[in-house]
């Protein structure tokens, strides 16, 4: 199947019900406690590769396997790729920038595997699997130097250069769409977004994206200073098959900015918050249940098509998600009335 | 000019800002040449202060690298947060330089501009990299053949390049826009003269075949012929966007603060414009030409008056020009005192108090008003920001202050027209005064009394949820220990509330000041030098509350009957034979440029007066006896204010209106997606009277006068505070407070005569329920209208947290650029916003206090927590 025929699918079944989404892999790697030498899983390495989760997919496919699984039977219909870093950029602060294929093909691999054994458990539920493209720990809107607001330390092509390395490792290894997730950086979004429709050219084939902002404050800008809606004007020529938020804060802190979002967006919007605010020792401790009832308080008001957990969520959480929206009516959007719709930091349309 | 003169159109009229364009801006050329990148920066935030919409960047120019000066630019206006709020327009005739911007630009920005020039491929290739980008896209009308001059082949190219971007490369249509190629005309070449013609046909007709594309054009190449002789130019500008915006011209790369009126450029040199744009005549060059000369030198002629106090001595001169308010000789003055006394200090010691306390006397003894001393401070302020670096290069130990306040609008609230009063008038006083602006959280406020080590700490708030904030001040004071003295004012204050709420939760002194006048006797009893007198007053006012909270205790209050009893009690319509009017309007109707001459006639000027502190009702107020002079005097300087705010377009009036099918559902309104009732848009939250009432009087609640069955209901929001920030800016910088009070005053009657218009014309024409109405000005400020326009936060529904919902069914951020602040405070300050009742027996009243029940009751119809609803109510909440 045609990857635009998989996103009409997805959108087909989002008539239906809300979507569940997976949850993070960082905090459940955490729970294996894996030590260097496991990290390594056998292969040599200059550098020390402690906490590099991506390199995972590599050395020990078990775990990301059954952590992808546990969401799988949790109940989600969309995982994805344990990628988050799996860019040369990020990859280089563990001198392995020349890993960034072999991974992203691993990863999608591995996953696409465990998501085609849950369809064939229960052709009912058709299962997806989403390419994850971090940010990047770069910014292309922000220079990291006080003195030098002109500076920037990478450069557009750079960045787009890397995402397209990983995409085309992800899409090589069967991912059915690309997700740009938890942007806080709008041109790097953006940037990510042109190496999507660029190798899509290249393969003749229409890359379907899902894009989700995050924000950096409270008064819900993200670090390009954009407003939520300044943002969707940003990305929405790109057509994303998603369009949302992911991270910042809890759900009950991103609150107002679903409900921002929802009157905005003309087509499928997934949110997934993490579980709470993180506590005094930087842990997350909002209990399943309490994220639950939050996210189906967005699902009754008629904000949500696709709902998942970020930091701090579980399978225990993505659970109770998928059992508290279950039922409820998925969100119904209206066409936008024609306008030039541009931004800068804000949203301005002109009718 | 009326309504009817304006076109409809002129409203939306896009600004694009055209000084950050080398071509453009001889003055950007050289900085940019110059590599002097800071200042350039400041050229695009002028731009952007002045009311520019989108800003045009445009670096082609043969000296430079015009791709890395695009990269430079945008990279460092990137970090300005109030340049980067507005979306760029990335203009060149080079790709690659288009390019190199594309890469930059975090927003959606505009291409400016791709065409078919050379060839249909390229054009193809370089459209589809602009989508890519997620770009909007300016076209030329150029083609193989060159440029479009007339009307036939700017049509022709436009709607060729049109099919080809919709249809074959998939461009929305909405992120076109079409510049039909504005040329000079009355250049003395016969060929030339149609091309305001062509340009305003060519206009029509493309939006016509073009659905969704817009018309954009750089304006200023219309008068090239003129150059040097700005009257004129500006004249033919505001002659041809008259005739263009009609035909639909969208937007224009214009110098925005430079347009002038169409109806008051002279006549005669109009009429010759005219003649030139539509080519009405053959010799139309020759007369503008002939006419020309006359206009150039039109500059304004300054008045300057030399009475005979200029030949006074100085000292007296000083006291005259504060008495008397005049800064135009201050520091000349102010230096010839400096010159003949030994210590700069001294001139403030010396003459220039003694002035101040003949203005202080003058105050005191009700001869002289506030808007005289504010005047009067403005001088004084001049003469001393003249006298300070003498007085810092002496090293004097600065004049001896009677103490130091802090004073702050507290967070949530933006209000500060009365707090800005007090501190000049304590200032002119000599007491030390730090003024922490508005929305300053309490640990700034504290931080910055312990800082400065300040004798007094001053509280100011307009809305309601201002006092909750006040009472947390005074909490987090006792919490830290402070000692100094809590003084609270503003128009929601009261010494009732001060002493009930506020002051038993500060451990220290806290004393509410009625107005600016009581406001220096109140700070001079409190810091007076032997401790005994500020003990004294001290222990006069906790007395004075004491007894209001003992009276209060004690009193009986009216008796609030149960929420079901009042509910029992509401105000009963018989709907049996009534049809609800339908709204004319469908859906919602958005002003984004409302014309304020429109307003200025239905200014409400007795409530301007009284911000002023000068008692009495308009116009009767300009004839009174004792305060009749200084309110003479405050009008002509208003008029003459609101005339530059009009003319000049200071101020941005923008407005959203919306009806919805809705109905009654006990004391909710419930608001529908259309009339089957089907889809559920919003649900509206009111209170109702529970104080006990006599028969036949009801316990009235908004939703009493919506129909159970299907009704309408309408929402509004409007605001004139656009673009106030630069001119506040202005005064500020000037040290003119005098001037910076009076356009916030004058801003905020403007918003409110805006809503007074608006819901005329919504019972005239945009719901239409009363198209026949015809009132006297009078009749309409004692409302005698049919239908009601309550505002959230204000007696008949005075739960401000109501405000969010009502802005989103607005959209009131995007559609009126208007914004809510935690508090709920509306930002632009100068706002109203509220809910349309047509029902000829709707009418205001105030829901006044109410029982827990009503409380808990509320917060199960909001889904919130009791806590919260509490917070929310507590202004009402009687228990």
């Amino acid at each position: 199947m045609k990857r635009s025929e998989k996103a009409d699918e997805l959108r087909a079944l989002a008539q239906e019900r809300i979507l569940v989404k997976d949850g993070p892999y960082g905090s459940m790697i955490q729970t294996y406690k894996l030590d260097e030498a496991s990290f390594r899983g056998g292969r040599d390495f200059e550098h020390d590769q402690k906490g590099n989760n991506d390199l995972l997919n590599l050395t020990r496919p078990d775990v990301v396997g059954a952590i992808c699984s546990a969401y799988l039977d949790a109940g989600a219909d969309i995982v994805a790729t344990n990628t988050f870093n799996a860019n040369a950029i990020s990859l280089s602060d563990y001198g392995i920038a020349g890993m960034a294929r072999e991974i992203n093909l691993a990863a999608a691999k591995l996953t696409r595997t465990c998501a085609d054994a849950a369809t064939a458990g229960n052709p009912d539920k058709p299962r997806f699997v989403v390419g994850a493209l971090g940010p990047t720990n770069k910014t292309l809107s922000v220079s990291p130097n006080v003195n030098d607001p002109g500076y920037r330390a990478v450069t557009f092509d750079e960045v787009k250069g890397i995402y397209r390395e990983q995409i085309d490792g992800l899409l090589d290894g069967g991912v059915d769409f690309i997700l740009i997730e938890t942007v806080f950086d709008t041109l790097n979004a953006k940037a990510a977004i042109v190496a999507a429709d660029e190798a899509g050219e290249a393969r003749h084939e229409e890359i379907p994206v899902m894009v989700s902002m995050t924000l950096t404050d409270l008064a819900g800008r993200n670090l390009s200073g954009q407003t939520v809606e300044a943002f969707w004007h940003s990305v929405r020529h790109a057509r994303p098959l998603t369009m949302g938020l992911n991270c910042s804060f809890g759900a009950t802190e991103l609150h107002p900015y679903v409900n921002a979002l929802n009157p905005q967006v003309d087509g499928l919007v997934c949110v997934y918050p993490n579980a709470g605010l993180p506590n005094e020792l930087g842990a997350y401790d909002e209990p399943p249940e309490m994220t639950a009832k939050l996210v189906k308080g967005w699902a009754e008001n008629g904000w949500l098509n696709v709902v998942g957990g970020c930091c701090g969520t579980t399978p225990a959480h993505i659970k109770a998600v998928a059992e508290a929206v279950k039922g409820v009516k998925p969100r119904q959007w209206r066409a936008l009335p024609p306008a030039l719709r541009l931004s800068g930091m804000e949203a301005a349309s002109f009718f | 000019m009326t309504e009817n003169a304006m076109p409809e159109s002129r409203a939306t009229f896009i600004n694009i800002g055209e000084r950050t364009n080398v071509t453009g801006s001889a003055k950007f050329k050289k900085l940019i040449l110059a590599g002097d990148y800071a200042a350039a920066v400041e050229i695009a935030r002028q731009q952007v202060e002045s009311g520019a919409q989108i800003i045009d960047v445009n670096m082609d120019e043969g000296l430079l690298d015009a791709e890395k000066a695009m990269d430079t630019f945008l990279k460092l206006i990137a970090s300005e947060p109030d340049i980067a709020k507005v979306p760029i327009m990335i203009d060149s005739s080079k790709w690659s330089v288009i390019e190199a911007g594309l890469k930059c630009v975090a927003g959606k920005p505009i291409v400016n501009s791709i065409s078919m020039k050379e060839g249909v491929e390229p054009f193809i290739e370089h459209a589809r990299k602009v989508r890519r980008y997620g770009a909007a896209v300016v076209v030329m009308a150029f083609d193989e053949k060159g440029q479009a001059d007339t009307k036939e082949r700017k049509v022709e190219i436009c709607a060729r390049a049109y099919d080809i971007l919709v249809n074959k490369v998939g461009f929305p249509a909405e992120d076109i826009i079409f510049d039909p190629n504005i040329f000079a005309v009355a250049t003395g070449i016969e060929e030339h003269n149609n091309y305001g013609v062509d340009f305003i046909a060519a206009t029509r007709e493309i939006k016509a075949r073009c659905p969704g594309a817009k018309i954009s054009g750089g304006v200023s190449n219309l008068s090239f012929a003129f150059r040097g002789n700005e009257p004129v130019r500006k004249a033919m500008h505001s002659v041809f966007l008259y005739h263009a915006i009609q035909a639909g011209m969208d937007m224009g790369i214009v110098n925005a603060g430079q347009l002038e009126v169409y109806d008051e450029i002279p006549a005669e040199l109009r009429e010759a414009c005219e003649d030139v744009i539509q080519n009405r005549r053959p010799d139309s060059t020759d007369r503008l030409l002939e006419l020309a000369p006359k206009y150039k030198g039109t500059g304004e002629a300054t008045e300057t008056r030399d009475a005979e106090w200029r030949s006074w001595p100085v000292e007296k001169r000083l006291e005259h020009a504060l008495v008397k308010g005049i800064d135009q000789y201050v520091v000349a003055d102010t230096e010839e005192a400096r010159q003949q006394i030994a210590k700069p200090i001294e001139v403030i010691e010396g003459p220039l108090m003694a002035g101040m306390n003949v203005v202080g006397d003058l105050f005191g003894s009700g001869k002289m008003f506030l808007p005289q001393v504010v005047k009067s401070a403005r001088v004084m302020k001049k003469a001393v920001a003249y006298l300070l670096p003498y007085i810092e290069a002496e090293k004097t130990e600065g004049s001896r202050s009677k103490g130091k306040i802090v004073m702050a609008t507290v967070k949530g609230d933006v209000h500060d027209i009365g707090k800005n009063i007090v501190g000049v008038v304590l200032q002119c006083n000599n007491f030390d005064v730090i003024d922490l602006g508005v929305m300053v959280p309490f640990q700034e406020i504290l931080k910055a009394a312990n800082d400065n080590k300040a004798d007094l700490i001053g509280l100011s708030g307009l809305i309601t949820p201002s006092l909750d904030e006040m009472v947390t001040v005074a909490e987090e004071m006792t919490r830290q220990d402070f000692k100094v003295p809590l003084l609270i004012g503003g128009a929601t204050t009261s010494k009732v509330h001060t002493a009930l709420r506020i002051a038993p939760r500060y451990h220290g002194t806290t004393v509410h000041v009625l107005d600016a006048s009581r406001a220096v006797g109140v700070c001079t009893a409190l810091v007076s030098e032997s401790g005994r007198q500020a003990a004294e007053f001290a222990a006069k006012v906790a007395a004075e509350y004491e007894a209001i909270r003992a009276e209060r205790a004690g009193r009986g209050q009216e008796k609030l009957v149960s929420l079901a009893a009042a509910r029992a009690n509401a105000f009963k319509i018989d709907w049996s034979g009534y049809v609800p009017p339908k709204p004319a309007t469908k859906g919602t109707r958005v002003f984004a440029e409302y014309p304020l001459h429109e307003l200025v006639e239905r200014i409400d000027w007795t409530p301007f007066f009284r911000a002023w502190e000068l008692a009495g009702n308009f116009p009767g107020i300009l004839e009174d006896k004792v305060v009749g002079e200084s309110a003479r005097k405050l009008y002509a300087d208003a008029r003459k204010m609101l005339d530059r705010i009009v003319r000049e377009k200071w101020l941005t009036a923008k407005g959203v209106v919306a009806f919805w099918p809705c109905r009654r559902e006990g004391d909710d309104v419930v608001l529908f997606e259309d009339e089957s009732h089907a889809k559920e848009v919003s649900r509206l939250f009111f209170l109702r009277q529970q104080i006990e009432k006599r028969s036949p009087r009801a316990n009235m609640c908004l939703a009493d006068f919506i129909s159970p069955k299907a009704d309408w209901i309408g929402c509004f929001a409007v605001t004139a505070g656009h673009g106030i920030e630069a001119h506040l800016a202005r005064f500020k910088a000037d040290s003119d407070d005098y001037s910076e009070i009076l356009l916030k005053a004058l801003a905020d009657r403007l918003a409110e005569a805006f809503a007074e218009r608006l819901h005329e014309r919504v019972r005239k024409t945009l719901w239409g329920y009363a198209p026949d109405e015809a009132l006297s000005n009078d009749e309409l400020v004692r409302e005698k209208y049919r239908g009601i326009r309550p505002a959230p936060g204000y007696p008949a529904c005075p739960d401000h947290s109501q405000k969010p919902e009502l802005f989103r069914l607005l959209n009131a951020g995007q559609n009126a650029g208007m914004a809510l602040t935690e508090g709920f405070a509306m930002l632009p300050t100068a706002a109203v916003s509220g809910y349309y009742f047509a029902h000829p027996e709707a009418q205001y009243f105030g829901v006044a206090r109410i029982g827990r029940d009503q409380v808990e009751d509320y917060a199960k119809r909001r889904g919130i927590p009791l806590e919260q609803a509490e917070k929310v109510l507590r202004a009402n909440a009687g228990y």
